[in-house]
């Protein structure tokens, strides 16, 4: 496939991420908007990589990898902000029997 | 050899006289008091005249004593170091000997002041023989101009001595103004001379064998013009002419002693020394020796009209003071520098005893200075009136006095020169004459005008005043005798031999037109006759003098008020300097730089009083603003390319 596909995906998936961040007030739906744009990162990181190792392969065959060992990278790290993220909103739940973003606004003026 | 090494006590010998009694002021008494500071001035002049003889041999060159590095920045290096040569020893005897009379004269005249003040007026006295001995021997401009502010400064403090009077006050800061004017002149020239030659060391410029100015033979180069015209400048301020005068008038309001030796025997002549010391140069620049002789003449004339209807004994004497020192403006200008130098120390003796006579007559009327409320005076002190008597017969310049001597030196020069100043610096001898023996006349004869209670007061002064006026008429007698000129005595005149080596570079260039013997024996015997008519003239009309009700009128009414000159500068410069600042204030000021910087702060606060609102504490809106932020920065960054 070409390569610019791939890049209208994650283009799109990248701002499906932003509108639900900005227009979302659900904690939850914010942080799996974040995650999307996180992933939508990934998925151009890995094509952009495919694309690169037709031409270098023969001659360097580590260094062709490299973009997808990212991703994994990626992955991992934010598997544990996932966490974080979660036990955070668990404990604004617990307090304020809420997860409206908009509700926490005591940093206003 | 051994005198010419001690050359660095003589100012400093004023000096620890200034520290110790401006610093014990508290402490010491009178007594202590005149014994320093009259003490090292005499220790002083004994040096002086050490040296004195030490010059005078044959064979003595000109000698450049240098202690340490004073300025050394660049190609430019400034050593301080004092010059022993004719012209500086000349003056180191006039300060220290005319100053020394004058100490002791003050011990008596200053008596009823306070103790503390009284060690301060010692200590400024010191500071100025100080201030004045460094001004002489300094060996380049720049250590003379160290003693040009040293004198300004003193003369200011010392004028407004008494600076409980807002008037004393006034007049020292009008002598200090006037002087920081002609200051800035010198400074210019100074800076242009480093600028042009790369020096400032009367070595390095005037030196016969290998000196910068005298290798230039162009006449009237723009530099050179300049230079003179600047430095000239600042002996206007400093020597009181034409149009920087009327501070030296008002500066009467210091005690008289301070007049006697700062406004009348050596600070105003600072402006004479340096010139001829400078003599080279103006040689070379004729287009500023033609403005020195010009403007010097016509102070000269002018300060002698306003003389002759003053009525204060100090302001007569004052303006006389600025008339002669356009005389000596004037010999300078024509190229008589010996005769300019005999005339400063000829009119330090004279000029000096009158105004300690003058102070001794104020001293014996308790204050008065008016001479309409004098008269008779001659009964009740005699050593006052005879001392008095000869030194108005020096300054008038009859024949064998000093003045006579100087003065024919001058004017034979402005002859030589041209005869047109000639007969205008005879008008002015004349005028001279005249107003001197009025004021003789209306102090000394006639009968007493002033109240029962002065008259009852007058009194002979003690003889720490008599003597030094005794001593000061006895120069004044004889004073005049090292100048005789070659008609009358062959070798007579040993001042210009002695001088010799100081203008004799100048005097080749010049190369003076003799005039015929015939000629000079006509002017002198001339202007003798005339001032002498002039004399017994002023003295018959005013030796019966009563005082006059109906007010003065017309041309004497203008002269009575000094020709209207102190009102001039007030309309024209003072007045309109007055409603400048006043504009600068209100408008520029006010409504100006305040409101810019006011309007600052006011923008400042009203601005993040709009800018808070942001901060609505919505997470959202924060986003927002981070990614609007973002996609500006991409579209910078596309259309930057």
């Amino acid at each position: 496939m070409e390569i610019q596909w791939y890049i209208f995906l994650s283009v799109a998936l990248f701002c499906i991420g932003i509108i639900g961040a900005l227009t979302r007030r659900n904690a939850i739906i914010v942080f799996m908007c974040i995650e999307l744009m996180l992933n939508s990162v990934n998925l151009l990181l890995v094509a952009f990589s495919k694309m690169q190792m037709k031409g270098i392969a023969a001659q360097y065959p580590g260094l062709a990898t490299d973009a997808q060992l990212f991703v994994f990278f990626i992955m991992v790290v934010a598997a544990a902000e996932v966490s974080v993220g979660l036990a955070i909103i668990v404990m604004m739940y617990r307090n304020t029997h809420s997860v409206d973003i908009n509700f926490l606004n005591r940093l206003k003026n | 050899m051994n005198s010419i090494q001690l050359i660095y006590l003589i100012p400093l010998l004023p000096l620890i006289g200034f520290l110790i009694n401006g610093l014990a002021r508290n402490v010491l008494s009178k007594s202590l008091v005149s014994i320093i500071g009259s003490g090292v001035i005499l220790a002083s002049f004994i040096i002086s005249l050490f040296i004195f003889f030490e010059v005078n041999n044959e064979g003595f060159k000109a000698q450049t004593i240098s202690y340490f590095d004073f300025i050394n920045a660049g190609k430019i290096k400034v050593s301080f170091a004092f010059q022993v040569d004719q012209l500086s020893t000349l003056f180191l005897l006039i300060i220290t000997g005319v100053g020394f009379l004058i100490h002791v004269y003050s011990t008596s005249y200053m008596h009823e002041e306070e103790s503390p003040a009284f060690a301060r007026y010692f200590s400024y006295l010191n500071l100025f023989v100080f201030s004045m001995l460094i001004l002489v021997l300094g060996a380049n401009y720049l250590i003379m101009f160290i003693g040009w502010e040293g004198v300004g400064l003193c003369s200011y403090l010392l004028i407004g001595y008494w600076f409980k009077n807002t008037d004393y006050n006034n007049a020292a800061k009008k002598a200090f103004i006037m002087n920081r004017i002609g200051d800035l002149g010198f400074l210019l020239g100074i800076f242009w001379m480093i600028n042009a030659f790369g020096t400032v060391s009367f070595h390095d410029l005037f030196n016969p064998e290998n000196g910068i100015i005298t290798s230039i033979s162009a006449i009237n180069s723009p530099a050179l013009v300049g230079i003179t015209l600047l430095l000239f400048v600042g002996a206007i301020g400093k020597s009181a002419q034409i149009p920087l005068y009327t501070w030296l008038p008002d500066a009467m309001a210091g005690p008289t002693p301070v007049s006697a030796l700062i406004h009348a025997a050596t600070m105003v002549t600072a402006g004479i020394y340096m010139i001829a010391r400078s003599n080279l140069m103006y040689t070379l620049a004729p287009t500023t020796m033609m403005a020195v002789a010009i403007i010097g003449l016509s102070t000269a004339i002018l300060a002698a009209t306003i003389a002759l209807k003053q009525n204060d004994i100090k302001k007569v004497l004052a303006y006389s003071t600025v008339s002669q020192l356009g005389y000596m403006f004037l010999g300078l200008g024509v190229g008589a520098y010996t005769g300019a130098v005999f005339h400063v120390m000829t009119h330090a003796f004279f000029k000096a005893l009158l105004f300690l006579g003058a102070g001794s007559v104020i001293h014996a009327m308790g204050g008065e200075q008016d001479i309409r409320k004098m008269g008779g005076l001659s009964k009740h002190m005699p050593v006052t009136y005879i001392t008095f008597f000869i030194g108005c017969i020096a300054i008038a310049g009859i024949p064998p006095f000093s003045g006579f001597f100087s003065k024919d030196e001058i004017l034979s020069g402005a002859y030589a020169k041209n005869p047109v100043f000639y007969i205008i610096g005879l008008g002015g001898a004349l005028l001279t004459a005249f107003y001197m023996f009025r004021l003789l006349a209306m102090t000394f004869t006639g009968k007493f005008r002033g109240t029962e209670e002065q008259l009852h007061h007058v009194h002979e002064s003690p003889s720490a005043i008599t003597i030094p006026l005794s001593i000061l008429a006895f120069l004044s007698i004889v004073g005049g005798l090292v100048g005789i000129p070659e008609i009358f005595v062959h070798d007579g005149h040993k001042l210009s031999q002695f001088l010799n080596p100081i203008f004799s570079n100048s005097n080749a260039i010049l190369a003076k037109h003799e005039i015929p013997h015939q000629t000079e024996y006509l002017l002198t015997g001339v202007s003798t006759l005339l001032i002498l008519i002039t004399s017994i003239w002023a003295w018959n009309r005013f030796k019966k003098y009563q005082v006059e009700a109906a007010p003065q009128t017309g041309f004497a009414k203008v002269l009575e008020n000094k020709w209207y000159v102190d009102e001039l500068y007030n309309a024209i410069i003072v007045r309109p300097l007055k409603s400048l600042s006043r504009f600068l204030n209100n408008i520029i000021e006010r409504s100006g730089i305040d409101a810019l910087v006011n309007g600052v702060g006011k923008g400042v606060n009203y601005g993040s009083r709009q800018i808070r609102l942001l901060q609505s504490g919505q997470v959202g809106a924060y986003i927002l603003m981070m990614v609007a932020g973002i996609l500006v920065l991409f579209i910078i960054q596309l259309f930057a390319k």
